[in-house]
């Protein structure tokens, strides 16, 4: 009879897993992305009942048990859905990484519980696993949440470092693996005390040195290793749901981090042992004003997109700290009842993730036929009659064509290749490159010197009054 | 047993890189969002040691683990759905855009592809 019952929670495990699997195939279309959600959800719901029908055939269970059940769902699940519920779209990815840190948190506590528990009895393999998703849990945990602190602004985006940095990261993870190894001969509390606290320490001090235009890469791949924890914690508790899931985390989390670094021209490694600054440190040193630059008037602007017949938006990290997804899309809806044709080109890493851009512009209503990939939209640039550029700086610098600039070889949008170009944009502020962008000393470049949000409404104002 | 679970493991990053690597750039915040959700898995976890848990100290850390897992899967799932919800291939007429006349939308469905 426990055979049998054993077997059925096994398959629905199994299904759950199918679940996950399919929801995440799904989502390869943005048509059939809302369906993979669901499914996903429904796997989950599964797998949770089958754990609670497995508690209670085991019958180990005490009633403050279910009491802290209960009330952990009630005030964790509440959380969750009220702020995921509030969140504003462009505080997204800190959310994200909130919810993830609190994911790698409680995969931490599973082995910590069980941790606490062991006896000498335990095989080395299972005191492997827990240790690793101490380790793991805890340095996810902290990291997350100084990431999060970084996007929102609660701590200094600008890379905190001081000198041995490296030297003493290096000192901090030798410690958490060597006491920890130690522990595993002889566990103790004391020494889980130690690997909790190093661990803790060690994700604080592994993102502090990252500049804020770095943190989606560190979120992404802190989101990797909550996987990895989970999946450990599954090895600690026996349990195949939390194994396959955590797995298949582990390696989204992984593929996208690759991605978004590859889009970048960098490594995961450079990135990590802190690269080139931040851009919103820098955005704010120079002047706006600088040899051969044209500025434009907001009328002026308005009459060149009223009278184009093609035009593609470029928005970029500006756009969205200004949170002017609405005017953009205000402005373009304007353009295209006067038959303008316009769409918007999406470097694989505007915004703060990827595929940022695509969800704010989605928030503004912008059906995403509209929003084009940079393979896709890099032919049509030479066809345009005026580029928008909005608050995007190093993936639209012609520099990075040439070697020997700090963004040679980064894959940009060809800009440069349209008939005129707008750029809106605060101040002749750098990237997070930190260099000069050689587009906004074009020629056939304007700059309209404005916030993303005031410039685009009062592009669409001028448009509106002037050719109305 | 133990070997099993690794086996399982492996196998299941394989499935995961194919899987993902297949999504378009489009989807990766949501994508990220979906992953982040799944890993709230770990409130099985939280169940389980709530379960066994036999003292004070027991109870607590598994109060923790199972509110901080909920948290990661209720709000991971929703802060996805809402993400989703807005992909729309045409849009409805802007209501919070300002000063904009709701006719004016749908005169061009094109995908822009033409010159």
């Amino acid at each position: 009879m426990t055979g049998t019952f054993n077997t059925v929670i096994q398959l629905i495990y199994l299904a759950a897993a199918s679940c996950f699997v399919l929801g995440l195939h799904l989502m390869n279309n943005p048509a059939t992305a809302r369906r993979g959600n669901q499914v996903s959800v429904a796997g989950m719901v599964a797998a949770i009942v089958a754990t609670i029908v497995l508690v209670i055939h085991l019958g180990m269970i005490t009633a403050t048990g279910w009491a802290v059940i209960v009330a952990g769902i009630l005030i964790g699940g509440g959380l969750g859905l009220y702020t995921a519920r509030t969140v504003k779209m462009t505080a997204m990815p800190q959310l994200v990484s909130v919810f993830n840190a609190v994911g790698g948190g409680a995969a931490a506590l599973v082995a910590i519980r069980d941790y606490s528990d062991l006896g000498s009895h335990v095989a080395a393999a299972t005191s492997i696993t827990t240790l690793l998703d101490v380790i793991i849990g805890s340095v996810t945990f902290s990291g997350s949440i100084i990431a999060a602190g970084k996007l929102q602004g609660l701590i200094t985006s600008a890379p905190v470092t001081f000198p041995g940095a490296r030297i003493v990261n290096l000192a901090l993870a030798a410690v958490a693996v060597g006491v920890g190894s130690y522990s595993i001969a002889s566990p103790g509390l004391i020494d889980l005390g130690v690997v909790i606290a190093v661990s803790l320490i060690f994700g604080v001090s592994m993102v502090m040195p990252i500049g804020g235009a770095d943190m989606p890469v560190v979120i992404s791949l802190l989101n990797a290793f909550t996987g990895t924890a989970v999946a450990m914690a599954g090895f600690v508790i026996n349990n195949t749901g939390l194994i396959i899931a955590g797995a298949l985390v582990g390696a989204s989390g992984g593929i996208l981090t690759k991605l978004m670094a590859d889009a970048m021209n960098r490594s995961i490694g450079n990135i990590m042992l802190g690269g080139f600054g931040s851009g919103d440190a820098a955005a704010a040193i120079a002047g706006p004003a600088g040899a051969g630059v044209q500025s434009i008037a907001a009328d002026d602007a308005a009459i060149q997109l009223a009278y184009a017949s093609k035009v593609i938006i470029v928005p970029g990290y500006g756009l969205a700290a200004a949170q002017a997804q609405h005017e953009v899309a205000a402005l373009a809806d304007l353009l295209e009842s006067r038959g303008v044709d316009v769409s918007y080109a999406i470097h694989p890493v505007a915004g703060r993730m990827p595929g940022h851009m695509n969800v704010l512009l989605a928030e503004a209503n912008v059906p995403y036929p509209l929003l084009k990939e940079m393979d896709e939209i890099n032919p049509e640039f030479a066809r345009t009659d005026v580029a928008l550029v909005i608050g995007a700086n190093d993936v639209t610098n012609p520099a990075a064509r040439r070697p020997g600039t700090a963004i040679s070889g980064m894959p940009i949008l060809d800009v440069d290749a349209a008939k005129s170009i707008i750029v809106i944009k605060r101040s002749m502020g750098h990237g997070y490159a930190g260099i000069d962008n050689e587009l906004y000393t074009n020629p056939k470049t304007s700059m309209f010197f404005a916030d993303a949000k005031k410039g685009l409404a009062e592009l669409a104002a001028s448009v509106k009054t002037l050719v109305g | 047993m133990l070997l099993t679970d690794f086996i399982i493991f492996v196998l299941s990053l394989w499935v995961g890189f194919e899987v993902i690597s297949k999504v378009p750039a489009t989807l990766h915040t949501p994508l990220m969002s979906a992953a982040n959700s799944i890993h709230g898995i770990v409130l099985a976890g939280g169940i389980v040691i709530a379960a066994t848990a036999h003292n004070v100290v027991g109870y607590i850390l598994a109060f923790v683990a199972v509110a901080f897992a909920a948290m990661n899967v209720v709000g991971g799932y929703v802060v996805t759905g809402r993400m989703l919800k807005m992909f729309k291939r045409r849009a409805v007429p802007a209501s919070q855009a300002p000063a904009i006349d709701p006719s004016s939308n749908g005169s061009s469905s094109k995908a822009g592809a033409s010159a």
